[in-house]
């Protein structure tokens, strides 16, 4: 059911854990659905995304995109994290089953909440960065 | 191709390995039952309906299964109907009653917990103007027969309520339900997939009006069930053709299929007071050892009221699909009620019935055992448990978020809830 990446990054999770103390901390997603999300964020002065972690409940998919989505946006600008949508993520996993998509949106949503918190502990504003959902099932597009 | 190769020895290394743990989902067709059906897949191929010798065989053996069936249940052979499963049968005893009786009533009175196959029929049946009244069940899972004296009404034509639930093992007062129903003129069907050839039922004792079996849940062969229906219960047919099955369900007989169904019953008949005995002690062995590993889980439904071979535990803060994935890395083969693993975004239905809330309900893992497995697999699978149930804990933020809350790590699974 799912590639031999996903599968990787399910049973090799990159960045798995926290941040102590982390420039910007972000959780998405509901109990309900049984997928929650959080990413951790150490973002330095000039505003480069220095490290990434994240903590995962939720299926394989799940896992595999919040890994996935961590080191797309590591070592990255904050406007070029912004680029990392939901098909990045899947691509770069080589796809996903059609029901797990919302998984990958989940990862997308759970790097802006992260980057929202960063830009609201700072006192400033992220061009482009709306404010996050917390449940993206709201407007699932399945 | 290399690649290919390396994969094939890798799933040959698994299945030597493998612990099978989902007999509720199937079941190994037992040899008795492969043997028994080879001839009738090989030469002797015949139509049951055919009038020569060659179909006369199919003919013989297929009443030579009806009849098993029949002492089985304590009914006559002529109340048995072959079908190809369970859903078809609890499809053709929901919607033909219904069809039938249309002119005495539409109410119709379920439990909350049945399988989909009744569930999503009795949708069917609410579209065309059917009133369908859902019983409740209690943290055990079984239904209150107070409760279903109080839903019948003047215009009940059935009551279907299942002999024992698939997810948590569940067995139902169903006895005291046909009692009920008798008392009451209504018509009983109950859903004995799960509980056929693995615990007595008896249709007369029980007063059961319909049932439906499966031939795979009992080391029988896939694509074969059969719908009991009492020689007074007036139903037309689901499946309209032929003369087969005395007129009631046209299609040319699965004769392999029912042959080896047939095997299947007389074997689990033979063996079903040792069987459970065995499945009941490794159950409740495999029960205690995870009540002893895991003091956060909780056991999913009755202690004592429940299918031998059935275990059902959730663990706080994990994801089911994430807990099966691990499992069958380790040979493990087991099943859950998480959204992710039943297709929708919603967990269990069986399991919201018995009170759980959805981040309980999300870490279900459902082990259903059989006669086969040994005490040194329960090990096993508590041993690879633990370290995948650590695992996923450390990667989990309703972990962290929890630790961080209740410094004493003490957890209620009535109170808990994710903020």
């Amino acid at each position: 059911m799912y590639s031999e990446k996903v599968m990787d990054h399910f049973t090799n999770p990159r960045n798995m854990g926290e941040i102590e103390n982390a420039s910007g901390v972000g959780t998405v997603g509901n109990a309900r659905c049984g997928d929650i999300m959080r990413i951790y964020l150490d973002i330095d002065d000039n505003q480069i995304i220095r490290d990434c972690k994240f903590k995962t409940f939720g299926c394989g998919a799940a896992v595999a995109t919040s890994s996935m989505a961590t080191e797309l946006v590591k070592g990255k600008t904050i406007q070029e994290a912004l680029q990392v949508t939901n098909k990045a993520v899947m691509e770069a996993l080589d796809g996903l089953p059609p029901v797990k998509v919302h998984c990958s949106l989940l990862a997308e949503e759970a790097v802006h909440a992260a980057l929202w918190d960063y830009a609201e502990k700072n006192g400033i504003t992220i061009d482009g960065l709306k404010k996050p959902k917390n449940d993206i099932h709201e407007d699932d597009p399945e | 191709m290399k690649g290919f190769r390396i994969d094939d020895r890798k799933d040959q290394e698994r299945k030597k390995h493998m612990i099978y743990l989902d007999n509720a989902a199937t079941t190994k067709c037992a040899p008795e039952a492969v043997e028994a059906m080879l001839p009738y897949l090989g030469e002797k191929y015949g139509n049951a309906s055919s009038i020569y010798a060659l179909g006369s065989e199919s003919r013989k053996a297929v009443s030579n299964a009806r009849r098993v069936i029949a002492e089985s249940l304590n009914c006559t052979p002529q109340e048995i109907y072959f079908t190809t499963g369970g859903s078809e049968a609890d499809n053709w005893a929901l919607i033909a009653t219904a069809e039938a009786n249309e002119k005495k009533g539409k109410h119709i009175i379920t439990t909350a917990i049945e399988h989909h196959a009744i569930l999503h029929t009795c949708d069917y049946l609410a579209g065309r103007g059917f009133e369908i009244t859902y019983l409740p069940v209690n943290e055990d899972g079984i239904i209150s027969l107070e409760e279903l004296k109080k839903a019948i009404r003047p215009d009940t034509i059935l009551i279907s309520v299942m002999t024992a639930n698939n997810e948590i093992g569940s067995i139902q007062p169903i006895k005291e339900v046909g009692e009920i129903a008798k008392e009451h003129n209504i018509l009983f069907h109950t859903d004995a997939v799960q509980a056929y050839g693995h615990i007595p039922i008896d249709v007369e004792d029980m007063h059961i009006d319909l049932l439906s079996a499966s031939g795979h849940k009992l080391n029988g062969p896939k694509g074969v069930g059969f719908l009991y229906i009492r020689n007074t219960v007036k139903i037309g047919s689901f499946i309209h053709g032929g003369a087969q099955e005395r007129g009631r369900r046209a299609g040319t007989e699965n004769v392999p299929g029912i042959v080896g169904f047939g095997a299947a019953a007389e074997l689990a008949m033979k063996n079903m007071e040792a069987n459970q005995k065995k499945e009941t002690e490794l159950r409740d062995y495999l029960i205690g050892q995870l009540e002893a590993n895991f003091p956060n889980s909780k056991l999913n439904g009755s202690r004592s009221n429940r299918l031998p071979n059935n275990v059902n535990f959730s663990f706080p803060f994990i994801e089911g699909e994430s807990l099966l994935i691990m499992l069958d890395m380790k040979g493990i083969c087991a099943s859950s009620g998480s959204a992710c693993t039943s297709g929708s975004l919603d967990p269990s239905h069986v399991l919201l019935a018995i009170g759980l809330r959805h981040e309980m309900a999300h870490g279900s893992l459902r082990l259903t055992l059989s006669h086969e497995n040994t005490k040194e697999e329960m090990d096993t699978v508590v041993r690879e448990l633990k370290v995948i149930v650590d695992r996923l804990q450390a990667m989990s933020p309703l972990y962290e978020d929890f630790i961080k809350n209740n410094p004493d790590g003490k957890f209620d699974w009535r109170t808990y809830h994710v903020q």
